[in-house]
């Protein structure tokens, strides 16, 4: 198998495309992060859902200048016919391609690595491919090299985690796996840092292009790989064994409608099983990967991290000590979120509030000062005060992803939670969803499986977030006595607690129903790697939250701002000259003398709203919110907590014209005082509290959540899907309560 | 001895067959789960599924009803 090499040479380029590959936990993003550290952006690739992270970064050349020796400088090939490049710079455009064991594109993400390395006209298509490999699993991720190699395209091949390599003694032959596969071999370590200029230097030199067929393809289908070759201009066997195998898969032919005909009518003539020929393939490559393996290895004794990770498994799974951890570490996580997070929210909250008061004092009153300070000043602050959550959950989710202790979390799950047709990866999101939907929804990311990432996504937001809770502490103090109930369980706090659980319930019924509703093009499959425990790093966790932070900041903010915008608009404007008319009316001597100038301006807040358009949106909506026991009062707080369920209180104290919105007991006391005109009973009775209470557990009240929901599907219809039925659960059920016990 | 992989007991190494579900075949083969190959049962979820097996130098969890597909002959000093 000596090569017979060629070289591409990229002397004489500006610029140059770089995809990163490989299997998932081979560290690929680890060292993505070390090649572009924060000139990284988030894209799409076209058409599909999946993320595209890229990062340009200018690398010097140096002339003549051997790369430094640091883990494996003697894997360099022969540069004979290497001509020196000037002292220059290049751009080296660096993507991140979704983890694959293969290019078999199974999984959505699978399918893009396919699309990108399999097809030259791609837009994403590469100069050069970097594969990263786990050292310390050599075999199985050598599949995904070779099939690679079979493609023929200019590629290096990162040996990554050589620390841990060398920590169990073994020996790994650069030099000599370099030949047999016929491609440069750089050895490092991402997570050290270790090797990653001899990586980038290597990326300026000449590279081999791999001549000869890491396995012979075309034995496998000689007559058919012939014949695509003669419609299709491709550049290797494999390329035309993947046409048959994806044929359907490649969206190349979409443009090429006179070859896609042609293709399709050989393959349809032809008796060829695809699914045996991959299976063959398959066999056939690692035949030849047990031999090479066996060649450039050295394995030293036992393996002691394995042995570590073996004694963690053995307390991180046992189904005592395995659950007791998991319970303490989501307690802790929920802890986190939803307490430590609430210092830096309410500095994020003060810090607006004295913004828009030096607005207020230093611009001159009018429309501009009035949307700048109670549109999009108290918009941005309804947008950046989600920040610290975020950054918390992820800080978790990073370092859980980063120890290997995710994938035992889906371990020890996974046959509870499949039965409502989630993932042991929905835990987390779950229980995420108690403090806040919105980080919840954004780190179900890791889920493979399209559709437990769907229901997940949609269940979610059914789980009682924070923002329920001051809506939740208002109604209960409303219509729920305090006492204990035999001597201990105190009434307000049982009937919260029941919000949580049905809140939970829900959550779960709609999963299951969902399981059955929902139509999956991909097979589910529990087929994953549980890595070797490793211990986490920094710099990870905080490029995890920068990105996640900056996706929410800038993707979903958008939305959230546009939307707190429309509802300024709707509460703080009214048609003709109505608002006027309300100012004259207090504006005499007569009302001075009634009201102090608190009570005289909460007076017209409160008559203003009543007549602007939230209020006569509130007002037009109460024959549909009747049954369920609200007025036009509630229907106008329905309205106004679209912006995020808290306002509920907000808007309420402005209807009933209390003046300070967090002296809770005034508005209690008012809105306990309120008669139905025509009942003549109190407008807020036990049936209506429950009612209300329900409504907030089930309903979709919260565009930032519905945001999220389409900056993560990418798609307006699941966003749309969740409100429907989100609204009708609330609905149904809230007319339920109602009549029972009205 | 002929047994499906997920009859296995924990500790217990067999060399892989065949297998019965053609499709799920070339998930596992990717996997590293070739003919020929040795496996070991590492453990079992504290629910009885999944199970963890090491194949190809590493470990890898797979369903009870995704392991029944693989055929296996346990080793000699395992009977």
């Amino acid at each position: 198998m000596e090569a017979n090499q060629s070289f591409v040479n990229f002397s004489d380029k500006t610029s140059l495309k770089v995809a990163l590959v490989g299997n998932p936990n081979s560290g690929k993003s680890t060292l993505f992060n070390a090649l572009t550290g924060l000139n990284q952006k988030t894209g799409n690739f076209p058409g599909v859902t999946v993320d595209k992270k890229s990062g340009v970064v200018k690398l010097n050349r140096t002339e003549n200048q051997e790369p430094r020796a640091e883990i494996s400088d003697k894997s360099q090939l022969s540069t004979s016919n290497y001509q020196p490049a000037t002292n220059s710079t290049i751009t080296v455009e660096f993507t991140d391609l979704p983890g694959t064991y293969s290019l078999y594109p199974k999984s959505l993400d699978e399918h893009v690595a396919f699309e990108v390395l399999c097809d030259p006209n791609n837009e994403n298509h590469p100069d050069v491919t970097i594969i990263v490999a786990d050292a310390s699993n050599l075999k199985r991720n050598l599949f995904l090299v070779s099939q690679i190699i079979d493609l023929k395209m200019p590629v290096i091949l990162v040996l990554n985690m050589m620390d841990l390599v060398e920590k169990e003694g073994d020996v790994i032959d650069s030099i000599r796996l370099s030949e047999k596969l016929g491609v440069k071999v750089v050895g490092l370590s991402a997570r050290n840092k270790e090797g990653i200029e001899t990586l980038k230097q290597a990326l300026l030199q000449p590279l081999p292009v791999p001549q000869y067929d890491f396995i012979d393809i075309k034995k496998l289908a000689p007559e058919l790989i012939e014949k695509i070759a003669a419609i299709v201009k491709v550049n290797s066997d494999f390329a035309a064994f993947q046409i048959i195998n994806n044929f359907s898969e490649i969206n190349y032919f979409d443009k090429h409608p006179d070859k896609k005909e042609k293709i399709a009518a050989i393959l349809n003539a032809s008796t060829v099983d695809s699914n045996k020929l991959q299976s063959q393939e398959t066999v056939e490559r690692y035949k030849v990967i047990n031999r090479i393996v066996e060649e450039c290895i050295t394995h030293k004794s036992a393996i002691k991290t394995e042995s570590f990770s073996h004694k963690l498994d053995s307390i991180l799974t046992h189904r005592i000590w395995g659950y007791s951890i998991f319970l303490v570490i989501l307690f802790f996580i929920f802890q986190t979120i939803f307490f430590l997070a609430a210092y830096p929210m309410q500095w994020i909250e003060t810090l607006f509030v004295s913004f828009s008061n030096i607005a207020t004092q230093t611009l001159p009153p009018g429309e501009f000062t009035n949307l700048l300070v109670n549109g999009i000043l108290a918009g941005l602050s309804g947008i950046i005060v989600f920040v610290p959550q975020i950054a918390l959950l992820f800080a978790f989710i990073a370092i859980l992803e980063d120890t290997g202790y995710m994938a035992r979390v889906s371990f020890i799950m996974d046959k509870l939670m499949r039965k409502f047709g989630l993932n042991g990866r929905s835990v987390i999101p779950l229980v995420s969803g108690v403090a806040c939907a919105i980080p919840a929804i954004m780190s179900t990311r890791t889920m493979s499986s399209w559709k437990e990432r769907m229901i997940t996504i949609m269940v979610t937001p059914l789980m009682s977030c924070s923002a329920r809770l001051p809506v939740y502490t208002l109604l209960i103090a409303l219509v729920v006595p305090e006492g204990k109930s035999l001597g201990i369980f105190n009434y307000q706090g049982l009937i919260l607690m029941a919000l949580y659980l049905i809140g939970f319930f829900a959550a779960m019924m709609a999963a299951l129903v969902m399981k059955w509703i929902l139509r999956s093009r991909e097979k589910s499959y529990f087929i994953m790697e549980l890595p070797v425990y490793r211990s986490p790093q920094w710099r990870t966790v905080g490029l995890t939250i920068y990105d996640k932070v900056k996706s929410f900041l800038f993707d979903a903010g958008k939305i959230i701002l546009a939307v707190s915008v429309i509802l300024w608009f709707l509460s703080s404007h009214a048609p003709s000259n109505r608002f006027e008319v309300i100012e004259k009316k207090y504006d005499s001597p007569e009302m001075a003398k009634i009201y102090n100038e608190a009570d005289l301006q909460a007076k017209i807040s409160s008559e203003q709203l009543e007549a602007s358009y939230a209020g006569i949106l509130g007002k037009s909506i109460e024959p549909a919110i009747a049954p369920l026991g609200f007025d036009w009062k509630i229907g106008i707080a329905l309205v106004t907590s679209f912006a995020a369920r808290e306002v509920f209180v907000g808007t309420m104290a402005t209807i009933y014209s209390v003046g300070n919105a967090d002296n809770t007991q005034t508005l209690r006391e008012k809105m306990q005082a309120e008669v139905n005109t025509v009942t003549g009973k109190p407008q807020f009775s036990v049936a209506v509290g429950f009612s209300l209470m329900i409504f907030y557990a089930f309903a979709m009240q919260c565009m930032s959540t519905l945001a999220i929901v389409y900056r993560e599907t990418k798609h307006w219809k699941w966003p749309v899907i969740q409100f429907l039925f989100m609204s009708a659960l609330a609905y149904i059920s809230s007319f339920v309560v109602y009549q029972l016990l009205k | 001895m002929s047994k499906n992989l997920a009859q296995l007991e924990i500790g217990q190494s067999a060399i892989i067959n065949s297998f019965t579900d053609k499709h799920m075949a070339l998930k596992l083969l990717e996997m590293g789960c070739t003919p020929g190959e040795v496996v070991q049962l590492d453990r079992i979820a504290p629910m009885g599924d999944p199970i963890a097996i090491r194949v190809s130098g590493y470990l890898l969890s797979l369903r009870k009803a995704e392991a029944s597909t693989i055929l296996v002959s346990l080793l000699a000093a395992n009977i």
